[in-house]
């Protein structure tokens, strides 16, 4: 199935949808050193939706999320993030919206030189009006949430890949922000981990249901997302039965060559005809 | 290696000086704009004053010393042995201090700055910085330029003492002078000039130390090898610039001074 055609040249109707969409991507183009990473990508991510961008390596799918987040500026196009067009904003203006935005690092990028504590609780030190007791409960209830309370004065060195990950999750959920962008959360750990990592995700999205768009290699965590729902009572994730539908809307955007040849759901892509994506799913 | 065409090379090079340019800029904004991280500049200031304070020390001292000893053997000629308090003293605040103390802190610092921050850019904690809605401007560089600025203006007071205590005694020990003579001789001899070119010196070389290193850390690509290019040249470059400004610098001054 391939992208909806979106109104790229009206972006007062972006805007409006503003409370219907939280990402908007128009006609986006970027080149790095004359290198097309995208090429015309569209697509939307509506309030509370999870959707899972795939692709091989190097087909923009990081990039989305750094233009997203308006840390590099597209060649072309407008990206409207929770009604604000970050391409015509500047650096001090984009700080604002930031904070209403959670990103995992493909890597985790916790700041090395402070501990778990002082990483999960950087967003609010900055913030600054809120009092230190305020801050320590915040600490822990997003440490529980990734179920590593324990290593709270530890450093990230410290830390097994996962555990980073984890941290790396607590940090961008503990202002409870509108959208959150994991970019391959699961990318070098091992099954077992992935799986934890997975559920973590699940939990934060039919616990808070925030918007997420997720960026994976491994097509089989985002299918576990679709087929599966965070059990609160069990405090675990289980299977889905049958037929069923999750809470949230979970949905699928597979780039190639720069360009969206998907944008839908995971039975529309489990029956799609596109070579190249049976290849990608078989 | 990669050849490149000169219209390429002079594109690149006025990029360059376009985003020192930029950085230094806003390495000052951002010290009248809220947040200030006081704590930050604190704490830098202790590693960079603090932690400089042995090196800049020895430097001052044999400089000082050594001073003392290489002009004693020309002063003798002329039987002006006795001037030779004065002759450290004015090398030492309006020259020698001030660059040699820079240049110690250029070699400590500017290069564990570029090396720390090109460590945060290629483990992408600067951009983790940004997306948590921090300017790494304001959060790492403007603090780093304070202290610098601030703890280099003391560090060469301190060098500059250390500097005559080591021209003391060479003068005392190995030339036989009176200590009160050399000491009054060298108090005597500066004037307003010398004092105000000495210390406007570390105030410009603190903020070329800072801003260098703080710019090649922040631009350092291509892993652990990028940064440890970042780091070699953050020193270069910061050497450099201080000799060179030190000269335009000191004749500029000159002129408005109406030196002697």
């Amino acid at each position: 199935m391939l992208s909806p055609t979106l109104p790229a040249e009206n972006p007062a109707l972006a805007v409006q949808d503003s409370s219907r969409y939280v990402v908007v991507f128009e006609d986006v183009s970027i080149a790095f050193e004359g290198r097309v990473v995208l090429d015309g990508v569209s697509f939307r991510l509506a309030r509370g939706e999870t959707k899972a961008l795939f692709g091989i390596a190097g087909a923009g799918k990081s990039t989305v999320l750094k233009l997203t987040l308006g840390l590099i500026k597209p060649d072309n196009g407008h990206i409207h993030v929770i009604g604000d067009d970050v391409t015509q904003m500047s650096e001090e203006e984009l700080f604002d919206l930031r904070r209403k935005i959670g990103m995992v690092f493909q890597e985790s990028a916790l700041f090395d030189s402070l501990t778990v504590r002082e990483n999960v609780a950087f967003r609010l030190l900055e913030e600054g009006d809120i009092s230190e007791e305020e801050v320590e409960r915040r600490v822990r209830e997003a440490l529980s949430f990734v179920e590593l309370e324990h290593t709270v004065d530890m450093f990230p060195s410290e830390l097994s890949g996962g555990m980073r990950r984890r941290v790396a999750i607590a940090r961008a959920i503990i202002a409870q922000p509108e959208i959150l962008l994991y970019d391959s959360p699961t990318g070098g750990l091992d099954p077992v981990t992935s799986t934890t990592i997975i559920e973590l995700i699940v939990k934060q999205r039919d616990v808070y249901k925030t918007s997420s768009l997720l960026v994976s290699h491994r097509l089989q965590d985002a299918f576990t997302m679709a087929t599966h729902y965070f059990d609160r009572q069990a405090n675990q994730m289980r299977p889905l039965p049958p037929g069923a539908h999750g809470e949230v809307s979970m949905t699928f955007l597979v780039l190639r060559d720069g360009k969206v040849i998907f944008d839908g759901d995971a039975h529309e892509l489990a029956h799609s005809k596109d070579e190249y994506i049976r290849e990608y799913i078989s | 290696m990669e050849l490149i065409s000169p219209a390429e090379f002079a594109k690149e090079k006025v990029q360059a000086v376009q985003d020192y340019s930029l950085l230094a800029g806003r390495s000052i904004s951002g010290f009248f704009r809220q947040p200030r991280y006081m704590a930050d500049a604190v704490q830098q200031a202790d590693l960079i004053g603090v932690g400089s304070l042995p090196i800049v020390v020895l430097t001052g001292f044999f400089t000082g010393a050594v001073l003392a000893l290489q002009t004693s053997n020309t002063l003798q000629r002329f039987g002006s042995l006795s001037l030779i308090g004065q002759l450290v003293s004015t090398s030492m605040v309006r020259e020698l201090g001030p660059v040699l103390t820079s240049l110690m802190v250029a070699g400590r610092n500017a290069s564990g700055m570029a090396s720390e921050l090109g460590s945060m850019v290629v483990t992408e904690q600067i951009d983790a910085m940004r997306a948590l809605g921090t300017d790494p401007m304001k959060k790492l560089v403007t603090p780093r330029v304070l202290a610098t600025v601030f703890m280099l203006f003391f560090l060469t007071i301190i060098s500059d003492l250390v500097g005559l205590a080591g021209g003391s005694m060479v003068a005392r020990i190995l030339l036989g002078l009176d200590t009160r003579q050399y000491w009054s001789n060298a108090w005597e001899t500066l004037v307003f000039e010398d004092v105000f070119m000495g210390l406007v010196k570390p105030v410009l070389f603190g903020f070329i130390i800072a801003t260098v290193g703080c710019y090649y850390g922040l631009s350092a690509r291509g892993g652990t090898q990028g940064v440890g290019r970042a780091t070699t040249q953050a020193v270069v470059a910061a050497s450099v610039l201080i000799l060179v400004v030190d000269f335009f610098v000191t004749r500029l001054l000159m002129m408005f001074l109406s030196y002697r």
